[in-house]
């Protein structure tokens, strides 16, 4: 009894471990990678790195996401899973110059 | 300085909005100006310390903190609009009928008016501390000027304004006995829209699964970007690419308050 109590515990850790993890960085007020491609129909922790001392908006409608990043800090943003297609995403303090794409496949 | 009134006119239009519905639905409520005051205020006060605290608020619970401190804040709003409701369910018609100046209700409408400022307070300062943000990222960068930035803001921050105020303004037109039925149901759509949110962000930070993901696709047919589309974001939680679990959570927060409005209202004498 004690074993199958500890065995549902450990149901948690293990599909966290299996989340595809993802990176991409902001510099200059400029997605890097602006094209990000990933696997369709799975789960995705996209973390973002904002090398820029102002804080930015990650923000995409295709997604429904939106996430505030502090200057100089990480955000973790979990997004998916996705079927197969294009979602455009951008930064809404910089519209201008802060666009990206990510492609499922 | 277009581009910076524009996106502090959509920071503002939630707040303006929720406050000119709120503002409309406790119209003859002893202090009512004064809790809105203060409800604004504090909500100023709270969103500078909000955006100063960004990277600390971030960096808690694995990097989703910013997630579930949105959330909160969404579920407090969720849990005192529909006691609003409920609580206008067994009062308005009272109020309405009496000059809105016998004791109790002036008692009880303290304490509503009270919980009132403080869901207007943390409105304010959900898009308040995100304009912040917004304004100190334009005034540190490249180029822009002091002045367009600030000139900017204020125009964003008058229209934002304005528009809450023509809402509040054409609800204050609307004749007593509909008065109630239509600021309940616009409280309703807006407090099920805000439980939607809240699922979105516990979706965002992996705490909740998303269901179906998307559960249908109106984009093409009524896009986030119209402004239609924006409009009903605001005011009744549209979505064009819904989660599941957001639209399990508007569905049953629309229902809770409903049920909750139906079962507190006071019997008619003849009813008994």
């Amino acid at each position: 009894m004690k074993n199958l109590a500890f065995a549902f515990l450990l149901i948690p850790a293990i599909s966290f471990g299996a989340d595809l993890e993802m990176a991409i960085s902001i510099k200059d007020h400029q997605f890097n990678p602006a094209e990000l491609k990933v696997p369709a129909g799975k789960k995705i922790k996209l973390i973002v790195s904002n090398l820029d001392s102002t804080p930015e908006e990650f923000e995409s409608h295709q997604l429904n996401r939106e996430k505030v990043i502090a200057g100089n800090a990480k955000a973790t943003i979990y997004v998916g899973p996705l079927s197969p297609g294009k979602y455009t995403f951008w930064g809404e303090f910089h519209e201008k110059t802060a666009r990206g794409v990510i492609v499922a496949e | 300085m277009i581009g910076s009134a524009v996106i502090v006119f959509r920071e503002t239009l939630e707040a303006a909005l929720l406050i000119g519905i709120i503002a409309a639905a406790t119209r003859g409520l002893i202090g009512r100006n004064f809790w809105l005051g203060i409800g604004i205020g504090a909500g100023l006060v709270g969103s500078l310390i909000v955006a100063g605290l960004t990277e600390k608020i971030g960096e808690l619970a694995e990097g989703t903190g910013q997630e579930i401190f949105n959330a909160t804040i969404l579920g407090i709003a969720v849990l005192m609009l529909g006691w609003h409701n409920i609580w206008m369910s067994t009062h308005g018609r009272e109020m309405a009928a009496q000059a809105k100046s016998v004791g109790h209700a002036v008692k009880t409408g303290q304490r509503e008016m009270s919980a009132l400022a403080i869901l207007i307070a943390l409105a304010v300062l959900r898009e308040g501390s995100e304009t912040a943000l917004f304004l100190y990222s334009l005034a540190a960068g490249d180029g822009t000027s002091q002045v367009s930035l600030i000139s900017g803001g204020l125009l964003g921050l008058a229209g934002g304004i304005g528009v809450g105020w023509a809402l509040y303004a054409g609800l204050a037109r609307i004749p007593l006995r509909h008065f109630f039925t239509v600021t309940s149901a616009l409280i309703l759509f807006l407090a099920a829209g805000l439980a939607g949110q809240m699922a979105r962000f516990l979706v965002q930070g992996d705490v909740i699964s998303p269901l179906a993901s998307p559960l249908w696709d109106s984009s093409s047919f009524l896009p986030m970007t119209s402004v239609l589309g924006n409009l009903l974001h605001l005011l009744a939680g549209y979505e064009a690419r819904p989660t599941g679990m957001q639209a399990l959570f508007y569905g049953l927060t629309f229902i809770v308050i409903l049920l909750g409005m139906r079962w507190s209202r006071t019997p008619s004498p003849q009813a008994i």
